[in-house]
């Protein structure tokens, strides 16, 4: 780990060293320690109150009592948080929300919004817009930014099913695009299996992480997951060298 | 034609307008109004210590607030009394402690109904030059601390995650309603200071649906209100900060109107 460490270095965009956050003498997580690098994808699964979105706030400096390190290594970040309940008294249209942290360029707004499939809703009020459309103007505006860091927390919740894939295969263009490094949370396994470098298994704690197939194998992920997920995994495999190839086939085109 | 004075205070209340209308905005947004009312109240204890040192009632009014903000987020960090409570303490026993200095300070005759409402008579030259000069200066600030002041106000971990500094946006602000709050006592009352941030933005939220509209608006708002209630201040012979007070409650009134009339339109 630490030649990887060193021989990348330059790649590294946050890195978590054993970090935990306590709220109430609770701790939300303790002990996680992960790397997000330049065109990676970082996940991290675990049940409800697992610290998934803890673990998301510490990366992004939000927690700032927190134990052990976090190094950050860039300023250009984009985040979609789990939760954003805007104030109805505040009038706010799509447009002003784009360029609510960065100014950005009309045409980057434009083209932001026409890749999550919402540029009909620019001149909208954001307090009329649906949960799956407000969740893809977030999106949007995340990657408007040309971010080197994108943190994203259930980027897709509420998004219909076909919307669903195509925004995590927004997702996974946009890392190699811009060759920015994600950290994504996701309840998704077979998204989470499917475009993922790097899996992190949380349960207050690093459960398990390595690649997707090694945690799909991990026992502790079985038990956490149960049944389901080891379907999950089997349908997983097929599929995988299913798509791997085929992408493989498109590649050579 | 006009009084000196009336000249003055209309110069006055102009330039408090500017300055109340993207304030106040910020107030509305951030759910502040309480806490505007509870600087305002300290701001008699202000006064008082203007007069027993014999110090600009403006510079009094300003560090006093500032020390009373402070202390709150003291409070707030150190006690688990939720917020309001705490502006209720701080408010009331600050706005206590001034009656009582007053009480104690024969020598000087005080115009209590000029600070609590407002005195266009009291407006002077100084006053003036203290209203354009440090309004001009709070607006320069708000336009510095816009961005994230105006992000972290929309969602605090938006701003924060991308790199914004919210906390620093948010105590300089906290220092800018001090500002606004001790340039604008003489011409409002520190009883009304807070209707004069709240009520133009809550009429310019009424018929805006973006937040530059609203900030303009509000400002509209402020300055119709501070001619209109000037003007029925001299006409009738009413107290200055209630009169312009009432004008911009006819102000909501009648942008009342508009909103029912876009839900007609929606039906």
């Amino acid at each position: 780990m630490s030649r990887y460490k060193m021989s990348l270095d330059k790649n590294i965009l946050v890195k978590l060293k054993d970090a935990g956050f306590r709220q109430n003498n609770k701790w939300l997580v303790k002990g996680v320690s992960l790397v997000v690098e330049k065109g990676k994808i970082v996940t991290l699964i675990g049940p409800n109150g697992s610290g998934k979105s803890t673990t998301a706030k510490i990366a992004l400096g939000i927690y700032k009592k927190i134990d052990g390190e976090v190094e950050k290594y860039t300023n250009k970040v984009g985040y979609v948080p789990q939760k954003v309940s805007i104030d109805w008294t505040l009038p706010l249209r799509v447009s002003d929300f784009m360029v609510l942290t960065e100014n950005i360029k009309d045409d980057a707004i434009n083209e932001a919004l026409s890749l999550t499939g919402v540029e009909h809703l620019k001149n909208k009020n954001l307090g009329n817009l649906s949960g799956g459309e407000f969740q893809r103007v977030l999106l949007a505006r995340a990657i408007s930014k040309k971010p080197e860091l994108l943190v994203l927390d259930e980027p897709v919740q509420g998004v219909d099913f076909t919307g669903e894939i195509a925004l995590y295969e927004l997702i996974k263009k946009i890392s190699e695009e811009l060759n920015c490094g994600i950290l994504l949370i996701s309840h998704d396994l077979h998204t989470v299996m499917s475009a993922t470098d790097h899996v992190v298994c949380l349960n207050g704690h690093v459960c398990c992480s390595g690649s997707p197939i090694d945690v799909a194998k991990n026992k502790e992920y079985k038990v956490l997951f149960g049944e389901q997920a080891s379907q999950t995994l089997s349908i997983y495999e097929h599929r995988h060298d299913h798509v791997h190839s085929h992408e493989g086939d498109i590649k050579k085109n | 034609m006009f009084d000196d004075f009336f000249i003055r205070a209309l110069i006055a209340g102009i330039g408090v307008a500017f300055v109340t209308g993207p304030l106040g905005c910020f107030v509305v947004w951030r759910r502040l109004s309480y806490f505007g009312d509870t600087l305002a109240h300290s701001a008699l204890l202000g006064v008082t210590i203007a007069y027993s040192f014999e110090l600009n009632i403006a510079v009094a009014v300003f560090i006093i607030s500032s020390v009373i903000a402070l202390i709150l987020i003291q409070l707030q960090k150190k006690t688990n009394l939720p917020g309001d409570a705490l502006l209720g303490l701080l408010a009331h026993s600050s706005l206590a402690v001034g009656l009582v200095v007053i009480g104690f300070l024969t020598f000087i005759r005080f115009d209590i109904m000029g600070l609590l409402f407002g005195d266009i008579l009291a407006v002077t030259i100084d006053d003036l030059l203290i209203i354009w000069i440090g309004g001009g200066l709070i607006l320069l600030v708000l336009k510095l601390i816009w961005k994230p002041l105006f992000a972290s106000t929309v969602n605090y971990e938006l701003a924060e995650a991308e790199g914004l500094n919210p906390d620093r946006a948010k105590a300089i602000f906290t220092i800018l309603m001090a500002a606004i709050i001790a340039i604008s006592i003489k011409m409002v009352g520190l009883l009304l200071i807070t209707g004069m941030l709240i009520i133009p933005a809550a009429m310019a939220r009424n018929i805006s649906d973006n937040p530059k509209k609203m900030i303009i608006f509000s400002i509209i708002g402020g300055l119709l209100s501070v001619i209109i209630g000037l003007f029925s201040s001299l006409e009738f012979n009413s107290p200055s900060g209630p009169s312009i007070i009432t004008a911009s409650l006819i102000l909501f009134i009648l942008s009342l109107l508009k909103i029912k009339q876009s839900i007609h339109l929606k039906n």
